[in-house]
């Protein structure tokens, strides 16, 4: 199971048997809109309170993926799943709400994959045959946690992004039809001395190059094995960063298709998000609602999703301290 | 279960040091127009003023005030409009196109405390309005404070206080 260094290979190939995502209005005014299970015209989902709102996000993508994979509820024997907030509330309440034995855990905006390639390591080593992962963000909680009052009338940088309104939930099955999970790289905490919170995908971009390097050269693919990778949200900053900083190393990124989900999700040119999307269900929305549709049409074969995460917290960048970043990478590939 | 084979390539690590990094980062920020935020700024910071002006003509002319007894009554107005707009939702979209000019008026102050009041409406009336209130307002009235204090002590020692 473990390959060089830090990558797992699933010799058993878990299948994503069911997936389903939940947006807010911005993503529904985005170029994916189609491929979103539902789409919330309101950013206040009715809810009395933005915290409210993103757990029903995540309760929402849950329900519809369990639906998805035509299974009972109760064929589910663990739930993992983290997100932005304090404490993960969103996820340890929507976990209430599922009544799913449930492992809570942290990536930031890396959540999708580390969930997604935990629920494989889950099901690949026989712990579980149907293992959900889940992770959601809403735009104005993390405003809120991590910036300003959501109506407080503050210019932002170019550089800075804008926090995807979703949730996108995957079930993992030992068996069934779907995507197959082939292999996971564990990434390790990159930290070269970016401050700017406005600045995150400068900050994520090396953490990025170090997993899909370690990715490289654990399971001795290279990027034309991948039809399309992609990375969670270094938006239009981080990735070209990221871009030429592989290519400098060497890595023959010319040889594949290389995105950025924070750059997919949003009409960068005409929507008003800055250098693109951010958040944890930046990369959930875009791998489980359009990357999963394109394998399923055979117009991907075999996708590298990096996940990036910049590991910071309100108090930690207003003590001055950098943004130390992890990225986890997870190869989804068709079944055949 | 460790297979430890010795495979295709070795890509190299990164050989960029953080200051390295952070130089070759900063080059591909795209640039920032200062220039044309200074002159938005300024327009819409203006417009503000002359708007309140007017406000300030309405008590003079239509309720007979002097114009030192209307300054209040249109500062007052000027917050009230702010707090509007911020509780529709819009202050915050113009203050991305106008900056400064839309943070530096009493607007834009009453505007920081609105926006707090709301976003912590939800923990409760005293922790979270209460509270939350003054999250970014307190730091003005702070040094707002230390600062008149200081040029207080100015005026003494010069000898330039107004009566």
């Amino acid at each position: 199971m473990l390959r060089g260094k830090q990558s797992w290979w699933f010799e058993k190939r878990p299948v994503i048997i069911g997936e389903a995502t939940v947006v807010g209005p911005d993503e529904g005014e985005g170029p994916l809109a189609a491929d979103f299970d539902l789409v919330h015209p309101e950013l206040d989902m009715q809810q009395k309170s933005w915290e409210k709102a993103e757990r029903l996000l995540l309760e929402q993508a849950s329900e519809f993926a369990i639906q998805n994979a035509r299974i009972e509820r109760d064929q589910l024997q663990f739930y993992i799943g983290g997100d932005l907030m304090n404490q993960i509330i969103s996820n340890s309440f929507a976990a209430r709400s599922l009544g799913i034995p449930y492992l809570g855990v942290f990536g930031a905006c890396s959540t999708s994959m580390e969930s997604l390639a935990l629920a494989a390591l889950l099901v690949n080593s026989g712990a579980g045959s149907h293992v959900l992962a889940g992770t959601c963000s809403h735009n104005c909680t993390a405003e809120k946690q991590f910036r300003y009052p959501t109506e407080y009338g503050s210019q932002k940088p170019p550089t800075a992004q804008y926090t995807v309104t979703g949730a996108g939930a995957a079930i993992v099955a030992d068996r069934g039809e779907g995507a197959v999970v082939e292999c996971a790289t564990i990434g390790k905490i990159v930290d070269l001395g970016i401050k700017d919170p406005f600045n995150m995908g400068a900050a994520m971009a090396p953490a990025a190059v170090d997993t899909i390097q370690a990715h490289f050269n654990d399971t001795g693919r290279s990027p034309r094995d991948y039809d399309l990778i992609v990375t969670g949200d270094l938006a239009g900053v981080g990735h070209p960063i990221a871009e030429k900083l592989l290519l400098q190393n060497g890595v023959p990124m010319n040889d594949t298709v290389f995105n950025d989900c924070g750059l997919m999700v949003y009409d960068v040119e005409k929507q008003k998000v800055q250098a693109g999307g951010s958040g944890c269900g930046c990369s959930a929305v875009v791998t489980y609602g359009h990357l999963l549709k394109r394998i399923k049409k055979s117009e991907l074969n075999r996708i590298l999703v990096v996940a990036t995460g910049a590991l910071l917290s309100p108090l930690s960048f207003q003590q001055g301290e950098s943004i130390p970043c992890i990225a986890h990478a997870v190869a989804i590939a068709r079944k055949g | 279960m460790a297979t430890k084979r010795k495979r295709g390539h070795n890509y190299k690590k990164m050989s960029m040091s953080p200051k390295e990094y952070q130089s070759f980062a900063k080059t591909m920020e795209p640039p920032r127009s200062i220039f044309a935020n200074c002159i938005k700024a300024f327009v819409f910071g203006g417009a503000i003023c002359v708007v309140g002006q007017a406000i300030s003509e309405l008590y003079v002319h239509l309720m007979g005030m002097t114009q030192e007894a209307a300054s209040n009554p249109t500062v007052a107005t000027l917050i009230l409009i702010s707090v509007i707009l911020t509780s529709l939702g819009v202050y915050d979209k113009i203050a991305q196109w106008a900056g400064a000019g839309s943070a530096v008026p009493v607007t834009g102050f009453a505007n920081s405390m609105c926006s707090a009041a709301l976003e912590h409406r939800s923990e409760g009336l005293v922790l979270g309005v209460g509270g939350n209130m003054f999250k970014l307002a307190g730091s003005v009235i702070v040094y707002g404070t230390v600062a008149a204090f200081f040029v207080g002590i100015a005026h003494l020692i010069l000898g330039t206080g107004g009566q």
